[in-house]
C-alpha cells in the first residue's frame, strides 16, 4: 500500500485560544490526500478551508492533531508542497519568467537552468510570448497562470490553491479550469483547491470534500467519477450539483442563523 | 562632432519611421513642458516688474528680477571660493557661486545618505529584532515630532561649526521620519508576498534580502524626495548658524548688510539647486526602481 501524499489526523484550529473568546475554525479534520489526486475542498465563505491549506503548507500550525507528508510529520513550509494564492502574488519588480524561476534561484540555481526550466513552465501555460513584461502587463488570469507556472517550477508533490480562479470573470475561470487540469495531467502533483463554487467543484476534482460552516468539519466526501473533460450540460454533473447544493445550503443556512443569534 | 551624431541620428530616424515619431513625441512633451515652466516662471516676474514700474515695489527692499540678476556682478563677489568659516568673499566669478552651491548640495546630499541608509538600517532592525523594538522604538517616536531647528544647538554642542553640524541637522530632519516610513512600510508588504516566498523554499535571509527589501525601496524612496525640500530648508538654517559658509550663509549676511538684491539672487540658486535634486532623484527612480510610478504606488 502507497502512503498517502498528505494525511490528517484530528485537526483543530483555535484563534485566540488564551482569550475570552476563543474562535475553533478547524474541528476534528482527518482525512488523507492520495498521490496524484485532484481533491476539492468545498464549504461556504469562512469555514476554515483555506486555514487548513495554509496548515498543510506549512505556514501556520494547528492547535492540535497530526499532519504528515508521505508518513514523516510535516515541518514547516517546503518546495515540495506549492501553494497558489487568491491573488497572483507575483513580485512586481521581477519580469515574468524571474518570478516563474524564482524558487529555482532560491536555490542557487544557475540563470541557464533556471531560464530553461521556467521557459518551459510558461510554455506549458501558453505565457511564453510574455516572458520579459511586468506583471502589471498581464491580465488577471495571465498573472494566476504565471503563478502556477511558479509554483509548478519547483516540482512539488503537493499543489495547493486557495481559490485561485475567484477574481476572475467567468469566462477567464473556465479556461483556467482547463489550463489547470492539462498541468495537473502533465505534472503528477496532488491538487488541493479550495472554493465555494459547485460547478468548480464538480468541473475538476476526483475527490470533493463538504466543509460544514465554522468550525469547519468534514461534511461529507464525494468521489467524482464522470469522465473528463467533464461537461456541465450532462444530466450526471446536474444530479451531482443538486445534492451538492443541498448540502451547501443547510451549512449556509446554519451559519446565517449562528451569526444572527450572535447579534441579540 | 556634435554635427556628426546629429545626422546619423536623423539618417537612423529615417530609416525607422517609428522612431522618429517617438523622438518628435518626446520632444513635443519637453517643448510642451518647457512652456509652461517659462509661462508661470514669467508670469510671476512679470508682476514683479510691474508692481516695481508702478513704483509699488521699493527697489530697495523689492529689486525686481532684471535688478537683482542684472546686478549679478555685484553679487558675485560674495561668493566664496573656498569652503571656509567667515571667508569675506574672494570670488567675484560664476564659480565661486557653482561652489557654494556645490558645498551646500553636498551637505544635504551626504546628510539625505546617512538618513537614508540609517534610517532602513534602524527600522528593520526594529520589525526583525524585538528586543532592539522594544528599546528604541518610544526614543523614536518621542524625538520624531522635534523640529530640526530645535536640534540647532545640539548640533553645534557636537559637532562645532564646519561641515558636520549641517550635515547632522539633515541628517536629523530625516532621519526620524525615514525610520517610521520603514516600519510602515515593512508592514504594508501584502502577506501573499511572503508567504509565496517561504512555500517556494525561502529562507528568513533570503525573505529579507529577496522580497521584503525590494517591496519597500520604492515607497522609502519617495518618501525621501519629499524630504528632499525639508532638507533643503534645514540644511540653509544651519548653515546661516553654524557652519559659515555655504548658501545659507550668504543669505544670512545679505539680511545682516540689507543687500536685498543679494537675497533674491541667492534664493534664487537655492531654488534652482533644490529642483536638480529633485530632477535627479525622479530619474534615478525611473531607471532603479521601474516598477511603481511616480507617487510610490504599484503600477
Amino acid at each position: 500500500m502507497t502512503l498517502p501524499a498528505i494525511e490528517c489526523r484530528n485537526l483543530n484550529k483555535i484563534w485566540n485560544a488564551q482569550s475570552h473568546a476563543p474562535l475553533q475554525t478547524l474541528k476534528d479534520v482527518s482525512f488523507c490526500v492520495g498521490r496524484g489526486e485532484l481533491n476539492v475542498l468545498l464549504g461556504p465563505s469562512g469555514c476554515g478551508k483555506s486555514t487548513l491549506l495554509y496548515l498543510i503548507a506549512g505556514l501556520d500550525e494547528p492547535s492540535s492533531g497530526q499532519l504528515l507528508c508521505d508518513g514523516e510529520p510535516l515541518q514547516g513550509p517546503s518546495p515540495e508542497r506549492g501553494m497558489i494564492f487568491q491573488e497572483a502574488a507575483l513580485y512586481p519588480w521581477l519580469n515574468i519568467l524571474d518570478n516563474v524561476g524564482f524558487g529555482l534561484s532560491l536555490q542557487g540555481i544557475g540563470k541557464a537552468a533556471r531560464n530553461a526550466k521556467a521557459m518551459e513552465l510558461l510554455e506549458a501555460v501558453g505565457l511564453q510570448p510574455f516572458w520579459d513584461k511586468k506583471p502589471s502587463e498581464l491580465s488577471g488570469g495571465m498573472r494566476q497562470r504565471a503563478a502556477m507556472a511558479r509554483a509548478l517550477c519547483m516540482n512539488p508533490k503537493v499543489l495547493m490553491m486557495d481559490e485561485p480562479f475567484a477574481a476572475l470573470d467567468i469566462q477567464t475561470r473556465s479556461k483556467m479550469q482547463d489550463y489547470l487540469i492539462a498541468l495537473w495531467q502533465r505534472s503528477q502533483a496532488s491538487i488541493l483547491l479550495v472554493t465555494h463554487s459547485i460547478e468548480e467543484a464538480i468541473g475538476l476534482a476526483d475527490n470533493i470534500l463538504v466543509f460544514t460552516s465554522r468550525p469547519g468539519r468534514i461534511k461529507t466526501q464525494i468521489k467524482v467519477e464522470l469522465p473528463r473533460p467533464r461537461n456541465p450540460r450532462d444530466p450526471a454533473f446536474h444530479q451531482l450539483q443538486d445534492h451538492l447544493a443541498d448540502l451547501m445550503a443547510d451549512e449556509v443556512n446554519r451559519a446565517f442563523a449562528e451569526q444572527e443569534s450572535a447579534h441579540f | 562632432m556634435i554635427g556628426v551624431a546629429k545626422t546619423t541620428r536623423s539618417a537612423q530616424a529615417g530609416l525607422a519611421p517609428a522612431r522618429s515619431m517617438m523622438i518628435r513625441a518626446k520632444l513635443g512633451r519637453v517643448l510642451g513642458t518647457l512652456f509652461w515652466w517659462v509661462l508661470s516662471v514669467g508670469l510671476f516676474a512679470g508682476f514683479w516688474e510691474f508692481a516695481w514700474w508702478m513704483g509699488w515695489a521699493d527697489p530697495l527692499l523689492m529689486p525686481p528680477p532684471h535688478l537683482f540678476l542684472g546686478s549679478w556682478s555685484d553679487q558675485l563677489k560674495f561668493f566664496d571660493l573656498r569652503n571656509t568659516i567667515g571667508g569675506s568673499g574672494d570670488g567675484g566669478s560664476w564659480l565661486a557661486v557653482l561652489k557654494v552651491a556645490g558645498w551646500t548640495s553636498f551637505r544635504v546630499l551626504a546628510g539625505l545618505l546617512a538618513g537614508f541608509v540609517l534610517s532602513l538600517t534602524v527600522g528593520i532592525l526594529i520589525r526583525y529584532y524585538r528586543l532592539f523594538g522594544n528599546l528604541t522604538l518610544p526614543l523614536v517616536s518621542l524625538l520624531a515630532p522635534i523640529s530640526p531647528v530645535a536640534w540647532l544647538p545640539v548640533a553645534v554642542f557636537l559637532f562645532g561649526i564646519g561641515d558636520k553640524p549641517a550635515i547632522f541637522m539633515v541628517f536629523v530632519s530625516v532621519f526620524f521620519i525615514m525610520t517610521i516610513a520603514t516600519l510602515a512600510q515593512i508592514d504594508d508588504v501584502p502577506k501573499s508576498f511572503v508567504h509565496a516566498a517561504r512555500t517556494l523554499g525561502a529562507s528568513r535571509r533570503q525573505i529579507f534580502l529577496r522580497v521584503i527589501l525590494p517591496a519597500i525601496l520604492p515607497g522609502l524612496f519617495v518618501t525621501l524626495r519629499v524630504n528632499l525640500f525639508a532638507a533643503w530648508m534645514v540644511v540653509l538654517i544651519a548653515e546661516a548658524a553654524g557652519v559659515g559658509s555655504g548658501l545659507g550663509q550668504i543669505v544670512m549676511m545679505a539680511r545682516n548688510t540689507f543687500n536685498a538684491s543679494l537675497v533674491f539672487f541667492t534664493m534664487s540658486v537655492i531654488g534652482v539647486c533644490g529642483l536638480l535634486f529633485d530632477w535627479t532623484l525622479r530619474r534615478i527612480q525611473e531607471q532603479v526602481l521601474w516598477w511603481i510610478d511616480d507617487n510610490g504606488t504599484r503600477k
